[in-house]
């Protein structure tokens, strides 16, 4: 079982804070580190991974210091954000290079390539991968020798449905095993399907953390809006009124449609289906107008 | 992703890191890497060059051990085996520092020391390959090694290259502009002051280079503003120095997020 320790850790670049006196516990299991674009995840990430020495505080794996540690790396696996592999080896090769610097080869590097279905292009240079491959084959990189710890820097980007399933669904998978697998995010949806703890960063700080539940709910309580279009707005408007879900509604005709404001999100989205079939109603346009993160996040950092 | 993996409770399966100063799979990827950039066309052309005025001044003059001797030191020595090294020598490190791969290198439990003389291994083979060897060929080919003139000028060329390796890969850890600073030591500092002003030559690789290729050759066939003692101590301390250094960076590299 590992654990990270993060104990009032900060990091500033010149004038900048990117990461202001965070204090946080990531132990086995998948937790979410969700923030805005610039937060400081990257930062976060970074100092997790001995990349970047914290400015002030600490951070540690079960005791053991991480920076200017190469040890540690026999524990922690990294996927970084950036782009940048060694294009003009194959995926295998590349894959295998990463087994051999651990002391280990190419039955290892077999495994970890099964692991994440890369081996169809596994002969391929890694110049003519899409991003979602690369993201797998980087991912077999950092699995190649089995770690405890799992550090993933915006791991679900330039993937496709499907792909970003089959991760989640290995990520999950790792958690179940009692790793430590810590993945960042600035998509709620990302973070709320996979995680079952959750940090949240913004502005360098710590906004909230832990309970799933507890963030979902600050996430979910909070007055949502949505624009809804049917063949019938004004039945709808009356049949929706109805129930406590439901704070206010306007007629937008402008758009073409109806201004909703719903102050129960989970009972309202089981409602709306339910009243239009009821009433014969046919639904044209339910889109959600105020779900911008940076809404999201100003009410989480206020509440 | 059907595969499962094994539950992370034993220890890890890594085996204990290599105590060795070299890593065969940090080599592979760096002379891949070095050889299969585009620059690296400069390792050949440059040689090529050398090869070509060798055969034309040979075919066209005729052997002369006076020629021979300054297109050797001149443009081989002066020019081409600190052009090369600098090719390698950064090149061996400062792009993958430069676009973040050297993330999956620094990674793994490998002891930083081993990264840097590994690759200064690779930056000195290649800078080797392709400036002593093609300055032994030029030699033969312009006088027949008269003198011991091909002789001496290759070992002075071997002898640079380790130190050129050295200093140019400590530029590729410090900064991102290596190339740069790495072309202006080589063709302002060697080139132009170490060869006008008598008091820098102390402080040129070439220089120390020549001294000691001087002693493979014949009595006043090379000369060097260096005395031998001094020249071995110099390189010796620079490459030490700066190998020493370059891994102390690579320990403390610091990757900078995207944000």
């Amino acid at each position: 079982m590992s654990t990270l320790h993060i104990d009032h850790a900060s990091r500033w670049f010149g004038n900048v804070v990117a990461v202001n006196d965070i204090t946080m516990t990531i132990g086995p299991g998948v937790t979410g580190l969700l923030g805005p674009n610039g937060a400081g995840k990257s930062t976060l990430i970074n100092m997790m991974g001995g990349f970047l020495a914290p400015s002030n505080g600490s951070v540690t794996l079960d005791g053991a210091t991480i920076w200017r540690n190469a040890g540690i790396y026999r524990h922690i696996g990294i996927v970084p954000e950036r782009e940048a592999m060694y294009d003009f080896l194959t995926g295998r090769e590349f894959v295998v290079a990463n087994a051999e610097l651990h002391g280990l080869g190419r039955r290892e590097a077999a495994r970890a390539l099964a692991t994440v279905e890369m081996e169809y292009a596994q002969d391929r240079k890694i110049a003519t991968y899409s991003k979602g491959m690369r993201q797998r084959v980087k991912m077999a990189s950092a699995l190649v020798h089995d770690p405890s710890v799992l550090l993933l820097d915006e791991p679900f980007n330039g993937m496709d449905p499907r792909q970003r399933m089959q991760l989640m669904e290995l990520l999950r998978r790792m958690g179940d095993e009692g790793r430590t697998v810590l993945f960042s995010s600035h998509i709620l949806e990302e973070v709320e399907q996979l995680a079952s703890h959750i940090e949240v960063v913004v502005a360098g700080r710590h906004a909230a953390s832990g309970d799933f539940r507890k963030i979902r709910r600050l996430m979910t309580d909070r007055p949502h809006r949505y624009l809804v279009r049917s063949d019938d707005d004004r039945a709808l408007a009356g049949a929706l009124i109805a129930d406590p879900s439901t704070s206010g509604i306007e007629v937008d005709l402008v758009e073409g449609g109806l201004r909703i404001q719903a102050v129960d999100f989970g009972r309202f989205t089981q409602l709306l289906p339910r009243v239009a079939r009821d009433h014969g109603i046919r639904l044209l346009t339910v889109s959600p107008s105020d779900e911008s993160l940076e809404s999201v996040f100003s009410y989480l950092v206020a509440a | 992703m059907s595969t499962s993996t094994t539950t992370p409770t034993a220890p890890p399966v890594a085996a204990a890191p290599r105590v060795s100063l070299f890593h065969p799979t940090v080599a592979r990827l760096t002379y891949r890497a070095l050889l299969g950039r585009r620059r690296a066309l400069i390792l050949f052309v440059l040689p090529a060059l050398l090869i070509v005025i060798a055969v034309a001044v040979r075919a066209l003059a005729g052997a002369d051990d006076t020629t021979a001797g300054s297109i050797l030191g001149g443009f081989a020595l002066g020019t081409m085996v600190p052009l090369i090294g600098v090719i390698a020598g950064t090149g061996a490190i400062g792009p993958e520092i430069d676009d973040g791969s050297v993330v999956y290198l620094l990674s793994k439990p490998v002891p930083r020391p081993t990264i840097i003389f590994t690759k200064l291994l690779v930056a000195i083979g290649v800078t080797v390959a392709f400036s002593a060897l093609p300055v032994l060929l030029a030699g033969f080919l312009l006088n027949g090694n008269s003198q011991q003139i091909a002789v001496g000028y290759a070992v002075s060329a071997a002898v640079a290259a380790v130190a050129y390796s050295a200093l140019f890969l400590l530029f590729g850890t410090i900064t991102r502009h290596a190339v740069v600073f790495g072309l202006v030591y080589a063709l302002v500092w060697e080139a132009l002051v170490g060869n006008l002003v008598p008091g820098a030559q102390t402080l040129s690789i070439q220089q120390w280079a020549l001294a000691v290729g001087q002693q493979t050759a014949a009595e006043g066939a090379i000369t060097s503003a260096v005395q031998l003692p001094l020249a071995i101590g110099m390189l010796v301390a620079l490459t030490a120095a700066a190998t020493w250094y370059a891994g102390r960076r690579l320990k403390a590299l610091t990757l900078a997020g995207e944000e």
